[in-house]
């Protein structure tokens, strides 16, 4: 075993020798001596005692027996080996490895939270280094809602093994018992003596003992937690409030030349002839690149069109307003959204494919004392990060390297490899921090554009995307068109419920032709349906992919949440009952959930049922929480109304109910929105609960304004007045969050909280209006108010 | 052509052409990426800069129309009202991924001078232009409050 296992930095930051007036940092409130900052001699003053000098520790004195491999490269999650994770200079400061993206998550923060509190690191010594994208790290995607998930176990386990190395170095060196020595916060302490020995000084001894088997690593009991679990504060935030830190779209080489890329309007058009002569003249401009066109299927490759290099952004944006390109119709020519939508909806009145079946739902529908049935849609939408797709590409005739704002590092590799026939060997992938990403960055077709431009100019460039860009050129969320049936009987009891759900697959971007939603799809929202009645039928329609489709925050639950607890409500209308009691009364009793004993191929995230079963007591449970927060039931002033709706997603249980206002001219606010979740185990219940009105604002701004279209192939929005996000004026007035206490295995909190919401707007304003909403968006991009029926109008004015 | 451009306090020397907006002379001659885009059409607010004091879209103003005034920027902003707000910002951790959180500084600030108590109606009204797609929309109001005191 090597030094760099277990992630001695060589040569790092050393310092001098401290002199005697500036040896000590105070911290008798909690250890009872001063700690001084010297990496090669420790001060330390025990209260009432002698000065204690650290001896420094020579590693090369000390006689060890060969230390084997390390036993932890597969432990549940992956590699644990700590000198993967963690590197301790000589300086004390614990350098942490983030393998994951930071995009506002708060993921830097998160996973040093977990190694460095079953390491017993000092917080303030905590650094994280990003992780450049490499296999040896396991997965990267920063998507699913699962960083903390895949990653808690081996986290604690590699934090915690370093923490058993660190002190049984100090037992070797005082020649005592590993079980005479104990570790704390940076420090390893014995029961003998006053001695310590700090991890700086440690941690080469360390590095040569043996890793130890999972088996004998020991975790912390959760009551002795001192990160996890604990609102530590995030390491990011503060270089964010001075303008530092990197984003993709900052990064800067030496030499580098700055590009944006003009693209054909449709998917799989092409570049014709291409006149250059007037952007050539803009100053700055420095020329054009042909890249070459893009064949289904979409995959990650770039669009094609062409991409206009200058000295800076502003003059390439310049000279692509002047650029004349032929464009060349390709095979989504005639795709139009409208026209398209209405195919959808005619393809759910038919039967579809069965994906899950519980009894016999015809023939209890046409028995039914009661039947309802009801139709939705939801358009395409774009994630729209603030940060646009930016990459900087440098490329020196055998290496290439890249920096960019990726959620994958290692597809965005692995597609630079396929796609410039480059040995993966030779390219290195940095993350860089993320303006946002919402599934936009998972796609790196960005990346691979600023490779194929910076091989052909011989510089460093970084492509940028305008806004325009962004929402005319993405990976949209799938548009939908749903059908719900339903038979009550005479108490109002629902016995049969119908879904039948059509969308263009995210399968379509890479398969061509696809046209069929995966059981992956269908697994959010659909066929994890947790309701009760005896009878009950999933079924899918195709429907084909005219755009690229993509994952966004939540993806499938967003329109799966919206028909299904819109329809929640119409029954409970329907049956002359309360929202709430008609929602628990569906769900039924406390249970757990298997729909793959109804025939369903449910994928449950990709994680077991056993470890993490549906279990509607856990639903049942937030949406009582939430209805005490906001007082569900109580008398709403004239034009208000409180809506609810619960979904799991993600792992996670959300119960989301909001408040809103309109006025009898249609204008609507948003008093209040209350919020509950169960995500078992909680990393940062304050960056959890800033996940909860971020992921529940993106489903309101979506469900209220959200709506990209296409005409002739091309994407009709551009910039932010056509394609409308919701801004200050137009958040929740008051918004409160109930994160349950909970020990169970730790669930996602990036997305869960985004379906809920806008069934739990739509429900609101069916009970403050009695007008039920069944298209989004709900107000859209140009409309600055609701557009309620007379009947309604009246409803607001009593 | 070369102008002089007086930001932070410091005199710049650029030479972009003519009409070169603000924020790409800030990001890509002079380096200073604090600043951020976000849409091109001063419709976002993630550029946002100090003209003299005043809250200014950097990404539709000319450099060139900028000579002899005062340009702040996110790494430069100091004073009493920049301080209470990036302390009461790290304080809450208002950020999520800090992206537009420039901008929203800078407009924060420049309001926070102006009106030492806003209410919510006025803290809508200033930010109203700054989209944040994290939506920590919330935080900030309350965060804006805080630091008023």
């Amino acid at each position: 075993m090597f030094l760099h296992d277990i992630g001695i930095i060589p040569g790092g930051a050393k310092r001098s020798p401290p002199t005697s007036d500036k040896t000590a940092i105070t911290n008798l409130s909690r250890r009872g001596f001063v700690v001084g900052s010297s990496l090669f001699v420790v001060s330390v003053t025990l209260v009432g005692c002698s000065s204690y000098e650290e001896p420094k520790i020579d590693p090369d004195a000390i006689d060890l027996p060969e230390a084997g491999p390390s036993p932890l490269t597969e432990v549940k999650g992956g590699d644990a080996t700590p000198a993967l994770w963690i590197a301790i200079e000589e300086d004390g400061a614990v350098k942490i490895t983030c393998h994951r993206s930071e995009m506002g998550q708060q993921v830097w923060t998160a996973m040093a939270q977990i190694v460095a509190d079953e390491l017993e690191a000092e917080w303030d010594k905590v650094e994280i280094v990003q992780a450049e994208g490499h296999e040896r790290y396991g997965d990267q995607n920063t998507d699913g809602s699962r960083s903390v998930r895949y990653n808690f176990h081996r986290l604690r386990i590699a934090g915690a093994a370093m923490k058993q190395m660190l002190t049984e170095a100090a037992a070797v060196y005082w020649k005592m018992e590993p079980s005479e020595c104990s570790a704390a916060q940076g420090l390893v302490s014995n029961s003998k003596n006053s001695d310590t020995l700090s991890y700086g000084n440690l941690a080469k001894l360390a590095a040569r003992l043996q890793v130890p088997q999972e088996a004998d690593v020991t975790v912390k009991d959760p009551k002795d937690w001192r990160y996890i679990n604990k609102e530590i504060p995030s390491l990011t935030i503060p270089r964010i409030t001075r303008g530092e830190g990197t984003f993709g779209i900052d990064v800067d080489r030496p030499g580098m030349v700055y590009a944006v890329v003009a693209r054909p309007p449709q998917l799989f058009g092409k570049t014709g002839a291409v006149r250059d002569a007037s952007a050539l003249a803009i100053p700055g401009v420095l020329q054009t690149v042909k890249l070459p066109d893009a064949k289904p299927p979409a995959l990650f490759q770039p669009l094609g069109g062409v991409a206009i290099v200058a000295t800076d952004t502003w003059a390439a944006i310049q000279g692509r307003n002047v650029l004349e390109v032929d464009w060349i119709d390709g095979p989504n020519a005639s795709y139009d959204s409208g026209t398209f939508a209405e195919q959808m909806k005619q393809t759910a009145r038919r039967s579809g494919t069965v994906r899950r079946k519980r009894g016999n739902v015809a023939s209890d529908l046409a028995n039914a004392a009661q039947t309802i049935e009801a139709e939705y849609y939801a358009p395409h939408l774009s994630q729209s990060p603030m940060e646009p797709p930016a990459a900087t590409a440098e490329w020196d005739g055998e290496k290439l390297e890249c920096w960019a704002c990726v959620q994958d590092p290692q597809a965005t590799r692995q597609t630079l490899s396929d796609l410039l026939k480059i040995d993966k060997e030779n390219i290195t992938v940095h993350a860089t921090w993320l303006g946002g990403a919402f599934g936009r960055k998972s796609k790196p077709d960005f990346v691979v554009e600023a490779a194929l431009i910076a091989k052909e100019v011989g510089k460093p460039v970084k492509v940028t995307w305008t806004r325009e860009d962004e929402v005319r050129h993405g990976y949209y969320h799938s548009v939908s068109a749903q059908r719900l049936e339903a038979g009550l009987d005479t108490d109002g009891k629902c016995t049969s419920y119908l879904h039948r759900t059509v969308f263009p697959p995210i399968a379509s971007t890479f398969v061509p032709g696809m046209d069929v939603p995966t059981d992956g799809e269908m697994g959010l929202g659909a066929t994890d349906v947790p309701f009760a009645m005896p009878n009950l039928q999933v079924e899918s329609g195709n429907a084909k992919g005219h755009v690229r489709i993509g994952w966004l925050r939540s993806v499938s639950n967003i329109y799966h949440a919206f028909a299904v607890q819109s329809f929640a409500a119409e029954m409970a209308h329907a049956a002359g009952k309360d929202q709430k009691d008609y929602l628990l009364e569906l769900i039924g009793d406390a249970r757990t959930i298997d729909p793959n004993a109804e025939g369903a191929t449910y994928p449950n995230y990709d994680a077991s049922l056993e470890e993490y079963p549906i279990e509607t007591e856990r639903l049942t449970n937030v949406v009582n929480r939430v209805s005490s927060m906001a007082k569900w039931g109580r008398k709403m002033p004239s034009g208000h109304g409180l809506g609810i709706a619960v979904h799991r997603s993600f792992l996670s249980y959300i119960a989301t109910i909001v408040e809103v206002a309109v006025t009898p001219e249609g204008a609507l606010t948003i008093p209040g929105v209350w919020l509950a979740v169960d995500s078992g185990t909680v990393i940062n219940p304050r960056h959890a609960r800033a996940q909860m009105e971020g992921g529940t604002i993106y489903g309101l701004s979506n469900a209220l304004f959200g709506e990209i279209t296409a005409k002739n192939g091309a994407v009709v929005q551009d910039n932010f007045p056509s394609w409308r996000v919701l801004r200050m004026g137009e958040a929740p007035k008051a918004f409160e969050v109930e994160i349950v206490k909970s020990n169970s295995a730790p669930a996602g909190v990036g997305e869960p909280a985004t379906p809920p919401a806008a069934p739990a707007l739509t429900n609101a304003i069916f009970n403050a209006t009695g007008h039920r909403i069944r298209t989004l968006p709900i107000i859209g991009a140009s409309g600055s108010r609701l557009t309620l029926p007379t009947e309604a109008t009246a409803q607001v004015e009593e | 052509m070369t102008k002089t451009l007086n930001i932070n306090g410091k005199d710049e020397t650029v030479d972009a052409a003519p009409g070169t907006p603000l924020l790409w002379v800030l990001r890509d001659h002079l380096k200073m990426t604090g600043t951020k885009f976000g849409c091109g059409i001063a419709q976002c607010g993630a550029c946002t800069v100090h003209v003299d004091g005043a809250p200014t879209r950097s990404c539709i103003t000319a450099h060139d129309s900028l000579e002899g005034v005062k340009v702040t920027t996110i790494e430069g902003v100091t004073g009493s009202a920049a301080d209470a707000i990036r302390e009461v910002w790290v304080k809450n951790d208002v950020p999520q991924c800090g992206y537009c959180q420039s901008g929203q500084i800078m407009a924060a600030t420049a309001l926070l001078a102006e009106n030492s108590n806003p209410s919510d109606e006025d803290i809508d009204a200033a930010m109203s232009g700054n989209i944040c797609r994290c939506a920590t929309y919330m935080s900030i109001r309350r965060a804006i409050k805080e630091a008023a005191g």
